[in-house]
């Protein structure tokens, strides 16, 4: 993986970084994907892979809580607002 | 009052009997984390309402409207939610935040009547096996402060080893509840995935994360289980809890997974005192049986590429915007770039990173289908072999408590700690660590059962006869 590949992923990832911390990221992520890398021997192909048992779980759209009993709580929390609005810079 | 000797039974006894009130139970508790703490930075915060909390037990008590549970003092892990309290995943970019809702488990705790000490210190978002990556910094371990407790609920570990607390939850990922119970000598439980709800747990990795007990006996282990385990609306993978009883079931059929013992850097003393440990179930009259479970030294691999996956997802939703702390910049961009780098510490930033990179395209499907796939076959041989045996054996840890600072700076070498406890959470099987004695430094040493997805019964069973005979 090269410098530019992990600047690509830091953007993706959303952190600022450092060409030194991405170079230790460089190394650090070497030495683990040569780890994981181990699965890649593995010819899965002759096991038997069971079909996915999960399924997706729904709820009914039912009995909504009454409106507004946990924006005070939720607002609060957040580092910048403005009214019953949390702020946010322009992105357009 | 011996701290040392008390359970959640005997406490309970002593308190319905009035010989001590929750009120001293609690004091007794606070006492020992005020001479402690400072030393061994176990909790983050110590609530301040503790005391209230303890009346309002005594008061249960007086009512003859108590549970087991009632005026139980406990730790809980920095990653569960208590409405109004506040909650950091050891991790600067929660500074300040405060949940706006009770945890799941938190919520059946409450009803029960047990008190909540404060929160333990933990690695930053339950990422490491050492409790050295929190953000506001290490917790000791007991025995040997220059070394670690585990991780990633080393707190937890050390509040019930230290008698801070009767009993702790803690939340397990990778291990991260058995590894620093085995190193600081009491029992540490991985629940069945989907027994108890995960509402209000910060995730990490949604599909392996779960909650669990910390405590110094399987007794206590099993008393919390008991009352954490409930399906919950908040939490679709949570489950009816399908109980069943071990019966008539007194010998069991102990598997040994031969192969995945023979893996590298597996401590020597670790090797021979897991020996003596099957030697002994063995003269008890429990049957050794060999298991052939070639894939299972891939769990580590597997579960290194699906659980930074999960977690670069999970921790997508800390932008800065809608809680804990934030750094603007001169665009939103911007503000995300700072926000997340200043708030999140090394390791989290690592696995962060390498989730992206596995999940990105042109390597999905070499790395999170794959280890998907994998992830099925060893379930299934799992099943399989448990039609065979009742429960499996292995060693908790490849090594006792490591010094400080020793593994911290080699990623790979830290991980290596999580070998043997894995395959539980990959397939989604109850684990549990229970003490199986020490090494000639004195360091502790644990064991883990495995069993079928929910058959804790046969976990406790086993536990309870194994302590038993190792006295």
């Amino acid at each position: 993986m090269e410098l530019k590949d992990i600047e690509k992923l830091a953007k993706l990832a959303r952190i600022e970084m450092t060409t030194e911390e991405m170079r230790g990221l460089q190394k650090d992520m070497k030495s683990i994907l040569d780890y994981v890398d181990q699965i890649q021997s593995i010819d899965i192909n002759n096991l038997p892979v069971l079909e996915y048992s999960n399924s997706n779980v729904f709820r009914e759209d039912t009995n909504p809580h009454q409106s507004g009993i946990y924006t005070d709580n939720i607002l609060k929390e957040a580092p910048d607002t403005e009214d019953n609005y949390i702020k946010v810079q322009k992105i357009l | 009052m011996n701290l040392n000797e008390m359970t959640i039974e005997k406490a309970h006894q002593h308190l319905i009997k009035g010989d001590f009130s929750a009120r001293e139970l609690t004091e007794a508790y606070l006492k020992n984390i005020k001479e402690k703490n400072e030393d061994f930075n176990i909790y983050l915060e110590v609530f301040d309402d503790v005391l209230k909390q303890a009346d309002q037990a005594d008061k249960l008590i007086k009512e003859g409207k108590s549970s087991l549970m009632t005026g139980i003092p406990m730790a809980i892990k920095d990653n569960i939610l208590m409405k109004g309290k506040k909650v950091s995943a050891s991790s600067k970019i929660l500074k300040g935040y405060k949940a706006t809702y009770d945890a799941g488990v938190i919520k059946r705790l409450k009803e029960s009547g047990a008190i909540f000490l404060g929160r333990t210190n933990m690695d930053e978002f339950a990422m490491g096996s050492s409790t050295e990556n929190s953000a506001y910094s290490r917790t000791k371990n007991p025995i040997d402060p220059n070394r670690v407790p585990g991780g990633s609920s080393g707190g937890s570990a050390v509040a019930v080893a230290m008698n801070g607390a009767l009993c702790a939850l803690g939340s397990e990922t990778g291990g991260s509840i058995r590894q620093p119970a085995s190193f600081c000598g009491i029992v540490g439980l991985k629940t069945t995935y989907g027994a108890v709800s995960r509402s209000g747990l910060i995730a990490m990795a949604s599909s392996l994360d779960q909650i669990g007990p910390l405590t110094k006996t399987v007794a206590d282990a099993e008393i919390v289980f008991n009352i954490i385990r409930k399906k919950d609306i908040l939490d679709s993978t949570s489950v009816d809890y399908q109980e069943k009883k071990y019966g008539e079931l007194n010998k069991m059929r102990i598997g040994v997974p031969r192969d995945f013992l023979k893996g590298e850097g597996i401590n020597k003393e670790v090797l021979d005192n897991f020996k003596k440990s099957l030697q002994k179930l063995e003269l008890a009259g429990h049957k050794i049986i060999d298991l052939e479970l070639p894939l299972l030294k891939y769990s580590l691999a597997i579960y290194y590429i699906l659980m930074p996956a999960e977690a670069s997802s999970n921790l997508a939703r800390f932008d800065g915007l809608r809680y804990g702390s934030k750094k603007t910049g001169e665009n939103l961009f911007n503000s995300y770039l700072k926000t997340r780098r200043s708030g999140f510490g090394k390791e989290v930033r690592r696995r962060i990173m390498l989730g992206t990179y596995v999940l990105s395209h042109g390597y999905y499907d070499a790395y999170y289908n794959k280890a998907n796939k994998l992830k099925k076959i060893i379930n299934n041989d799992l099943i399989k072999s448990f039609k065979e045996v009742d429960v499996i054996i292995t060693p908790t840890s490849p090594f006792p408590a490591f010094k400080a600072g020793e593994k911290i700076e080699d990623p790979m070498v830290m991980y290596y700690s999580d070998f043997f406890t894995v395959p539980a959470n990959i397939t989604g099987i109850p684990a549990i660590s229970i003490p199986s004695g020490k090494t000639k430094d004195n360091l502790p040493l644990g064991v883990q059962f495995m069993a079928p997805h929910f058959r804790e019964d046969l976990l406790f069973k086993i536990s309870k006869e194994f302590l038993l005979i190792y006295e």
